[in-house]
């Protein structure tokens, strides 16, 4: 423990996501050696992160105007949404370059057990998208855990009839560089559902 | 530093610090525990997808100072595979797993009949044979019964006098007869109670021979039961797909469905 206010500082960082106690102290006297102009910065940019931030109104994502830079750019194909969790999985997905659509952010997943149903997320937005864009495809991205499965199960019920619209799934399986036999039946089971001819 | 092992449910798991969990089990002979499964939520974790909610797992933990941690999983039974396939079971299967958190308190206090009831819960449901909302309603009066307050639908709750009785108090604890009757009591049908007995004893023939509207009325009695009797409301029981429910969702996507097949032609 420590006096005042750099105790106060270690226990604001450790109640952060992904930051343990030893993390806090660490990044607390990093802060504390830091230069005055570092901090500034710091303190501006904590700032306008609540102010200036809001979430795009077509897609959900994290946006700096009502409408996020991806759905702005018109070279984005508007007739593939990937569906995804969290803003954080926008910018994973991102990051392959692989994907030239559009997203559309739930901001969750299904998961009764913290009190969150369909209501608490954005699925009558995307069946708005849905109603009024021309969207061809929709690619569900959910994370390959329980909430997100059941997630993707939930949207692939509910879309699978639509006339003209195609539902996709990314595949999900075995890690790489792993051994076949270490790999547990949630997974095991997801890698032979999704299986493909070769 | 102990080691012990013991077949558990995964109740409930919450991220911990960087890529931990804290998991809370369901175990046959030592109650409830909550153990650190340590790197859990890295792709390369030994533990991979075998501690996620609905798991009943083979668990080696040792005593920690605060919390238990977790040294190796063993799969029994993978009953997330069937239930995460079908929305109306995983949100059965979710109220499940919430109500035996709840009705366990005390960690460490051995639970013996609530684990057999919950696996046993879980296998029905992710087997797929029998309606979820009926296996739901099962297990809630059973597991009300393991609480110490199974309703009474073949006597009258106060005086024990045999039945079956017409009126039906939440407040009383099940069915009243003319002379015990309290102020404000439904009337449910005969078929209802019928039912609510037949679950709480697992005589399925019977059950498969009632109408969907006992089965309706049933499935209000046992959640008015369980909010009774627990402090706070179960947050999973609301969003239990039941048999009837169309929610605001689903009928805003019917229209999207409309609209579209317009489109097309
Ligand atoms: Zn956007
Ligand atoms: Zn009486």
């Amino acid at each position: 423990m420590y006096e005042g206010p750099v105790q106060d500082l270690i226990d604001e960082l450790g109640r952060l996501p992904g930051v343990g106690p030893k993390s806090a102290q660490r990044i607390a006297f990093h802060l504390l050696a830091a230069e005055p102009a570092d901090i500034s910065r710091l303190q501006e940019v904590l700032q306008k992160v609540k102010e200036g931030v809001v979430f795009c109104q077509v897609c959900g994502n994290v946006s700096e105007e009502q409408t996020c830079r991806i759905c702005r750019d018109a070279r984005r194909d508007p007739t593939v949404v990937c569906v995804v969790e969290e803003p954080k999985d926008v910018v994973a997905v991102e990051k392959t370059r692989e994907f030239k659509g559009r997203y559309h952010v739930l901001g969750g997943a299904l998961d009764p057990l913290s009190g969150i149903g369909p209501d608490q997320l954005r699925i009558r937005e995307l069946l708005g998208r849905i109603g009024s864009d021309d969207i061809k495809e929709i690619i569900l991205a959910t994370d390959p855990n329980t909430e997100g499965e059941a997630t993707a199960t939930y949207l692939v019920r509910m879309l699978r009839d639509f006339p003209g619209l195609t539902v996709t799934r990314l595949a999900s399986g075995l890690p790489m560089g792993g051994d076949l036999e270490f790999a547990d039946e949630l997974t095991l089971g997801r890698a032979l559902s999704g299986r493909r001819t070769v | 530093m102990s080691l012990y092992r013991d077949a558990c449910v995964v109740l409930r798991v919450q991220k911990l610090g960087e890529a931990d969990r804290i998991i809370t089990l369901l175990s046959q002979r030592h109650g409830k525990i909550r153990g650190v499964a340590k790197g859990v939520r890295r792709t390369s974790s030994r533990f991979g997808a075998r501690l996620e909610p609905f798991g009943h797992v083979d668990v080696q933990l040792y005593t920690g100072r605060t919390l238990d941690v977790i040294t190796q999983v063993d799969t029994l039974d993978a009953f997330g595979v069937g239930l995460v396939e079908d929305y109306p079971r995983y949100t059965a299967a979710c109220a499940v797993l919430e109500t035996a958190d709840r009705l366990t308190a005390e960690e460490g206090e051995p639970v013996l009949r609530l684990y057999l009831l919950v696996v046993g819960a879980l296998r029905a449901l992710a087997d797929r044979q029998r309606d979820a909302s009926l296996v739901l309603d099962a297990f809630l009066l059973r597991a009300m019964g393991f609480a110490g307050w199974a309703p009474a639908v073949t006597e009258c709750a106060r005086c024990g006098e045999p039945g079956p009785h017409q009126s039906f108090s939440v407040q009383a604890g099940g069915s009243v007869c003319p002379r015990c009757r309290p102020a404000g009591c439904s009337s449910p049908s005969r078929e209802t109670l019928v039912l609510l007995d037949a679950l709480t004893h697992g005589d399925w023939a019977e059950v498969d021979r009632t109408q969907q509207a006992s089965r309706r009325e049933a499935s209000g009695l046992v959640a008015a039961l369980l909010q009774w009797h627990l402090e706070r409301q179960l947050r999973s029981l609301p969003l239990v797909e039941r048999r009837t429910s169309a929610g605001a969702v689903d009928r805003l996507a019917a229209q999207v469905r409309e609209v579209l097949a317009e489109r097309q032609s």
